[in-house]
């Protein structure tokens, strides 16, 4: 009998990480290969399905962020309680780890968009030695909106942190203002073994690359996630397609010579 | 080499082959167009030769028979899923020589492109091809100019006459079953038998050549696209659109049992790029035509090597707003050519 990539398999939630009022972290049992940068397809029978990004890898787990915006997403924060999810996947191509190592690496998300990186952030952080530096710029609307506090601690142990928001209530004691803003200050030692993973809103990822560029960090030497609607993750459903590429198959990872070509 | 059989046998033999076979055929449905007083030839069960329409071009494509307009993926209660059952019979789908190429694009859709598509792939292998020809161009067509207007890749080529019909088949196993169901016992004449084709469409249609990154900024896409208004009629009549959205419903006794469908999709229509949080792609019309106009001439042939467009014209035949496509790819080659 033929693979019904369609049917979804169940996993217990394992631990649930609350990050703000409207994203939590699930932990959920999953063994099998996954890379960060890949998404599952999440559902809940009634509501449909919605792609989630990897935020995390385990032995046996897989972090999934979820943002209650949506119809799906909304359920799932109402029925966690039920110990298991119905998911499908990894799809995608994901991040490769390879690309980064004994490089300068610098990694600029903005809001949920440091979920799909967040699987790299935690790699280079418990291994310093890999890569030749990393740097971390996360910008957030608002204090409130900061996601995975805990891990934030971890990370500024290991590597050089940027946690921006960018609006805060006065007295508050953090960095503020766009990720773009400390892009001209980061320590570039060299452009040619400097690599830049950007990842967030479209405007965000557009102004982001243009100060990038202005740092003389060449086209091949950045990487971009795309966020696009994937109904089915297989290539099938169509509405990922920019261009010629199924965001769902080819990418959602893209160097940026071949995905600034992309046109939706 | 064919067989030339009178009607009546002809029609006999159809009526036992539905033993074996679910047929798919356009059918002409009086007075159901969408305006009054007017029908329309959409896909069908039939259950005999005389429910064809064999003349005229359907208003809707063959695509139906092998993905429903709405296709259920799996039936849920709380903890348990259960697939739908597929018919145990074979298909057995009447269709043109441009909807014959338009399989060619689905198939490399929903089995080329990443896995193989369960749902699409279960029917299709049961389904076997029975080229109509056309004695005439249809108004809107251009397939001549597409190289679509020919095919021999058929199971099956009928051709029916008041008092005759004529048959070639080239497919084995769909001979075995005629013969079966009293080809050979009935009386026929074995003789040449070649499906007809069009050579000459009223529409010609000139595929721009170089087109490039740089054609998405054409002002043409305005021109055209400020016309649209994006109700999808030109994707869900074109036989190589294949785009689809998830969909469940619940039934309303017991919200805890539904189902997950699959819904036929249209670039053309608000919500189709929507993503979590209120993003979407493409707001004005003008970029979804592009986006359509630009898959069927230009990404599609990147991805495959063969353009998707299989020239059919049902999308100028449909459009409310006369937007017409031929034109567009015309002007889109004129320009090329400059």
């Amino acid at each position: 009998m033929m693979k019904n990539e369609y049917i979804p398999f169940p996993s217990q939630v394992k631990k649930i990480i609350r990050h703000t009022d409207i994203e939590y972290t699930f932990r959920m049992e999953f063994t099998g290969e996954v890379k960060p940068g890949q998404f599952f397809e999440v559902s809940i029978p009634r509501y449909g399905e919605a792609p989630i990004s990897v935020s995390g890898i385990g032995p046996d787990t897989i972090d999934l962020t979820i943002r209650k915006v949506g119809k799906v997403t909304n359920q799932i924060f109402e029925n966690f309680e039920g110990n298991h999810l119905l998911i499908r996947g990894p799809y995608g191509n994901g991040f490769d780890i390879e690309n980064y190592k004994n490089k300068e690496l610098f990694i600029i998300a903005g809001g949920t968009g440091l979920s799909p990186v967040k699987g790299i952030v935690d790699y280079f952080s418990s291994h310093p030695g890999e890569a030749a530096d990393t740097t971390l710029i996360a910008g957030f609307k608002s204090p409130d909106d900061i996601l995975f506090k805990q891990d934030f601690e971890q990370w500024e142990k290991n590597i050089r942190v940027i946690k921006t928001v960018d609006s805060a209530p006065d007295g508050y004691q953090g960095q503020t203002g766009m990720v773009t803003k400390y892009i001209p200050d980061l320590p570039v030692k060299n452009p040619d073994n400097a690599v830049f993973i950007i990842v967030g809103p479209p405007a965000m990822m557009k102004f982001t690359v243009i100060e990038v560029q202005k740092r003389g960090i060449p086209e091949q030497n950045i990487w971009i996630s795309y966020e696009r609607k994937m109904c089915c993750g297989l290539g099938k459903c169509g509405h990922c397609k920019m261009d010629s590429t199924y965001i769902c198959l080819d990418g959602p990872v893209f160097n940026y010579k071949e995905g600034k070509n992309l046109i939706d | 080499m064919g067989y030339q059989l009178p009607r009546k046998t002809a029609d006999t033999l159809f009526c036992r082959l539905r033993e074996h076979y679910e047929i798919f055929a356009p059918k002409l449905f009086a007075g159901d167009g969408c305006f009054s007083d007017t029908d329309v030839i959409r896909y069908d069960k039939v259950s005999s030769l005389d429910e064809i329409e064999f003349d005229r071009r359907s208003d809707y494509s063959f695509k139906e028979a092998l993905f429903a307009v709405n296709e259920t993926l799996f039936y849920f209660t709380e903890n348990e899923t259960t697939i739908p059952s597929c018919t145990d019979k074979k298909l057995l789908i009447f269709l043109k020589s441009c909807d014959l190429h338009a399989l060619k694009r689905l198939d490399a859709i929903y089995l080329e492109n990443g896995p193989e598509d369960f749902y699409y792939k279960r029917l299709r292998e049961k389904a076997c091809f029975v080229l109509m020809d056309c004695g005439e161009t249809c108004d809107t067509g251009f397939c001549a100019g597409m190289g679509t207007n020919r095919s021999d890749n058929y199971d099956l080529y009928l051709k029916c006459g008041e008092e005759t019909v004529w048959i070639d088949c080239p497919s084995e196993e769909l001979l075995s079953d005629l013969k079966e169901a009293g080809l050979n016992e009935a009386g026929e004449t074995a003789c040449a038998v070649t499906p007809n084709y069009v050579t000459q469409n009223k529409e010609t249609v000139t595929l721009p050549k170089n087109l490039s990154v740089e054609s998405f900024d054409n002002p043409l896409w305005e021109a055209y696209g400020s016309r649209c208004i994006g109700c999808g009629r030109c994707n869900f009549v074109c036989p190589t659109c294949t785009c689809f959205t998830m969909q469940d419903i619940h039934y309303r006794d017991n919200e805890n049992v539904g189902e997950r469908r699959r819904v036929w999709a249209s670039c053309q229509v608000d919500g189709y790029t929507d993503i979590a949080g209120g993003g979407s792609f493409r707001q004005k019309q003008s970029d979804r035509l592009r986006f359509k106009v630009m898959h069927k001439i230009y990404d599609f042939e990147k991805r495959f090597g063969y353009p998707m467009c299989v020239g059919c014209g049902r999308c100028d035949a449909v459009c409310p707003e006369y937007i017409s496509y031929a034109n567009l790819v015309n002007q889109l080659a004129e320009e090329d050519a400059k």
